[in-house]
C-alpha cells in the first residue's frame, strides 16, 4: 500500500501539466481537475482505512534509504487531513465550474490558467500532509503558496493586485524565516528529516532548543494567522473570487495548524512554550472574534471568524495532552468543511443580491429560501450551537483544557466559551438583516447597523446573476459533508483520538520512520 | 564547526538592507529586499556545509564538504527565481492599473490611527494625467533630499 503514498502528489501534478497543455480547451481541463481530485479522493480514503490501526506508511522516494533521501510518511492526521482536503479541494472544484459555466465567459476565473493553478495548489497541500523532512514541507508550501499567488491575484484587478501585494510579501517574509530556520536546524543536529531532528534535539543545549523552536513557531504562525501575526488575512482573502477564498480559508491556514502540530508533538515535543501558546490561542480567538462584529461584510466577518477559530485549534496544541491534541484534529477536520461552506453560501449570496455588504442586502428568506438553508446550518455549526460537530469539537477542547486544571487553561477554558458566544452574534446578525429583514427596513438602517466597519475597497454592486446547478449542489454537498461529520463523529472522535495518543507519544512516529 | 568570518558578515549585511527595503512602500524596493533576504538565506545554509575548497564527494581523500545545504540551496534559488518573476509581472500590472506603484496606505489602519470611520476609497484620485505624475514626482524627490540633508 505505500506504493499509493506518492500518488497522491503525483496525480495532482500530472493533471495540472496535463490541464496546461489543454489550454483552450475548458471542457477537458474541467474534466482531468476532477479526475485527478478524485483519484486523490478514492486514494486518501484508502490510506485513511489502511493506517486505521495505526500502522505507518513510509515511502522512501527514489529508493534512497530513509535518513539520506527524502521520505513520505502517512499516519492517522495525515490520511484523515489528506481526505478531508481532497473532499473540499473537489466540492471548491464543482462550485468553480459551475460558476465559470454559468459567467460563460469565466470572467472571475480565466479557464487556461485556472485548473492547473488549482491542481497545482492542490499538490502543495497534500504534499504538505506527507511530508516527513522539514524540507520537503517547505517545497510543499511553496509549491501551494506559489499557486495562492496566482489564484488570488487571478484577473489582476486594482483590488486584488492590492490584496496580492499584501499576502505575497507576508508570505514571502515567512517563508524566508521557515528557510532560515530550516538551516539552523541543520547546522544544529545535522538532518533534515523530522524523525531524526526529534531523535537528536533534546541533546541540544536548552537555549538553542527554544530558539529553533520559536524561528519554526514564527514561520508557520505567519502561514496559520495566528495573532499577532494575523492581520494579513482578513485584508487579503476577500478580494479573491468566492470559489478561491472559500479553498483559502478551509485549507491554507490548516496546513500552517498541521505543521504547528507536528512541530509541538514531533519536532519539540518538550512543554516550554505551551503556557506561551495558550494564551497566544486566548488572544487570537478573543482579538478575531471582536474584529468579526465590527465588519459589515460577510466575507471580512467570516474571515475574522476564521481567524478566532485557528485560536482553538491552537489551544488544543498548547495544552499539551494527548486530548487536547485530539480535540485539535477533530476541530480542523471540522473547521475545513465548515468554513469552506460558509464562504461557498457567501459566493451564493453574492450572486444573488449583487453585494455581500449587510446593510444592503435583505429579505433573502423570502427571495431565496435555498440560500437560507444553506447559510443557516453552517453558521449554526460554527457557532457550536448543539448537537453538530462545531460543538463537539469545542466541548472536547473544553474538557482537556479543564482536565489539565491549572489557571491558565482554565482561563483560556473561559475565553474560549466567550468567544464560542460572540461568534454566534455576527453569525446570527447576517440571518437577522440578510434573510429575515424585508429589504425596505434593512435599507432604513437600524441600531444592529450604526456601528458597523464597511469595507474600504467594497467592489461596487453588481446585478443580481443566476445560480448555476452545481454552484447550489456544490454547496449543498459540503453542508451535507458538514452534517455528516455530526452523525460520524463517534468513529471520527475514536480516530482523532487516537491519532492524537499516537502523535504525543513522539517515539511512535520516529520509531515508525526509521523503523527501529 | 567553523564559519568563515566574510560569509557571515556578507549574510548580515543582505539581511539588514533587506528587511530595510522590505518596509518601503514601492513594490519594487520591497522585491530587491526579498532577493536580498533570500540571497543572504542562501549564504546561510551554504555556511553551513564546512570548511571551504572541500569538493562535496566523499571518498576523494580530501576532507568533502557537505553537499546537502547545496542542494538545498539549488532548491531555494529555483523557488526565490520563480516567485520574483511573478512578483515583477505584478508590479508592472500595478503599474499599468494606477501608473504608480506604490502600495496605497490601508484606509482601515490610518482611520484607526485618526480614530474614526474610514471612507470608502475615493475611484476618481487615481486618474490623474501624466503630467501631474511627473510634478509629484519631483516635489517627492524634493523633500526625500531635505529629509537626508
Amino acid at each position: 500500500m505505500t506504493a499509493l503514498v506518492p500518488l497522491v502528489v503525483m496525480i495532482p501534478i500530472l493533471g495540472a501539466g496535463l490541464a496546461l497543455l489543454a489550454t483552450g480547451r475548458p471542457r477537458t481541463q474541467r474534466t482531468i481537475a476532477a479526475i485527478a481530485l478524485t483519484a486523490v479522493l478514492v486514494i486518501g480514503v484508502v490510506l485513511m482505512v489502511e493506517v486505521a490501526d495505526g500502522t505507518m506508511l513510509v515511502m522512501p522516494v527514489g529508493g534512497w534509504p530513509v535518513p539520506f533521501g527524502i521520505v513520505l510518511v502517512v499516519d492517522r492526521v495525515s490520511a484523515l487531513l489528506l481526505t478531508v482536503s481532497a473532499a473540499v479541494l473537489l466540492a471548491v472544484l464543482v462550485f468553480s465550474i459551475g460558476q465559470g459555466i454559468a459567467d460563460g465567459d469565466d470572467r472571475e476565473a480565466p479557464v487556461s490558467i485556472f485548473y492547473p493553478t488549482y491542481l497545482v495548489l492542490a499538490t502543495g497541500v497534500f504534499d504538505a500532509f506527507i511530508a516527513g523532512d522539514l524540507f520537503n514541507l517547505y517545497v510543499g508550501f511553496e509549491i501551494l503558496l506559489v499557486a495562492s499567488y496566482v489564484l488570488i491575484t487571478v484577473g489582476g484587478t486594482e483590488p486584488r493586485i492590492r490584496a496580492g501585494t499584501t499576502y505575497i510579501v507576508v508570505s514571502l517574509l515567512s517563508s524566508a524565516l521557515f528557510l532560515a530556520a530550516i538551516g539552523a536546524i541543520y547546522a544544529a543536529v545535522g538532518t533534515v528529516n523530522m524523525a531524526q531532528i526529534a531523535e537528536r534535539v533534546a541533546a541540544l543545549p536548552d537555549g538553542v532548543q527554544v530558539l529553533l523552536h520559536v524561528m519554526l513557531l514564527t514561520a508557520f504562525g505567519i502561514k496559520a494567522a495566528v495573532f499577532p501575526l494575523s492581520f494579513w488575512l482578513p485584508d487579503s482573502y476577500p478580494t479573491a473570487p468566492a470559489p478561491v477564498t472559500a479553498v483559502f480559508a478551509g485549507l491554507l491556514t490548516k496546513v500552517g495548524v498541521y505543521a504547528i502540530i507536528r512541530t509541538e508533538t514531533t519536532l519539540f515535543p518538550g512543554p516550554e512554550l505551551n503556557p506561551v501558546l495558550l494564551v497566544i490561542a486566548g488572544l487570537t480567538m478573543i482579538v478575531g472574534v471582536l474584529g468579526a462584529i465590527a465588519q459589515a461584510d460577510i466575507k471580512r466577518m467570516l474571515s475574522f471568524t476564521l481567524v478566532s477559530h485557528i485560536g482553538y485549534l491552537i489551544m488544543g496544541v498548547g495544552l499539551g495532552t494527548a486530548a487536547g491534541t485530539a480535540a485539535t484534529i477533530f476541530y480542523a477536520v471540522h473547521h475545513i468543511v465548515v468554513q469552506t461552506t460558509l464562504f461557498l453560501t457567501t459566493g451564493l449570496i453574492e450572486r444573488r443580491a449583487g453585494t455581500t455588504t449587510i446593510t444592503r442586502v435583505g429579505g433573502l428568506l423570502a427571495s431565496s429560501p435555498v440560500i437560507a438553508v444553506l447559510y443557516l446550518v453552517p453558521a449554526l455549526n460554527l457557532g457550536g450551537i448543539p448537537p453538530f460537530s462545531g460543538f463537539l469539537g469545542k466541548l472536547g477542547l473544553l474538557q482537556a483544557g479543564v482536565a489539565q486544571a491549572t489557571p491558565l487553561s482554565y482561563t483560556v477554558v473561559g475565553i474560549a466559551t466567550a468567544t464560542s458566544l460572540l461568534t454566534l452574534y455576527p453569525l446570527v446578525r447576517v440571518w437577522n438583516l440578510s434573510f429575515w429583514r424585508p429589504e425596505e427596513q434593512v435599507a432604513a438602517g437600524s441600531r444592529l447597523t450604526d456601528q458597523l466597519h464597511e469595507d474600504p475597497y467594497r467592489p461596487a454592486e453588481t446585478e443580481t446573476r443566476s445560480l448555476a446547478k452545481p454552484m447550489v449542489w456544490a454547496t449543498a454537498g459540503m453542508v451535507a459533508l458538514g452534517l455528516a461529520l455530526t452523525v460520524l463523529a463517534g468513529p471520527l472522535y475514536d480516530y482523532s483520538a487516537q491519532a492524537g495518543e499516537t502523535l504525543q507519544s513522539w517515539s511512535v512516529y520516529v520509531q515508525g520512520v526509521l523503523d527501529r | 564547526m567553523s564559519v568563515s568570518v566574510a560569509i557571515l558578515g556578507a549574510m548580515a549585511v543582505l539581511y539588514a538592507a533587506g528587511v530595510y527595503l522590505l518596509l518601503e512602500k514601492s513594490v519594487t524596493r520591497i522585491i530587491i529586499g526579498f532577493l536580498l533576504i533570500g540571497n543572504a538565506t542562501n549564504l546561510l545554509l551554504l555556511s553551513l556545509s564546512g570548511p571551504p575548497g572541500g569538493p562535496p564527494i566523499a571518498g576523494s581523500g580530501r576532507p568533502s564538504s557537505d553537499p546537502l545545504p547545496q542542494a538545498l540551496i539549488l532548491t531555494a534559488i529555483v523557488i526565490t527565481f520563480a516567485v520574483s518573476a511573478f512578483l515583477m509581472a505584478l508590479v508592472y500590472r500595478s503599474w499599468r492599473l494606477a501608473q504608480e506603484d506604490e502600495v496605497t496606505p490601508d484606509e482601515a489602519d490610518v482611520a484607526v490611527g485618526r480614530g474614526d470611520q474610514p471612507e470608502p476609497e475615493d475611484a476618481a484620485s487615481d486618474e490623474e494625467s501624466e503630467f501631474d505624475r511627473v510634478e509629484k514626482d519631483e516635489l517627492r524627490t524634493d523633500a526625500n533630499d531635505g529629509g537626508v540633508q
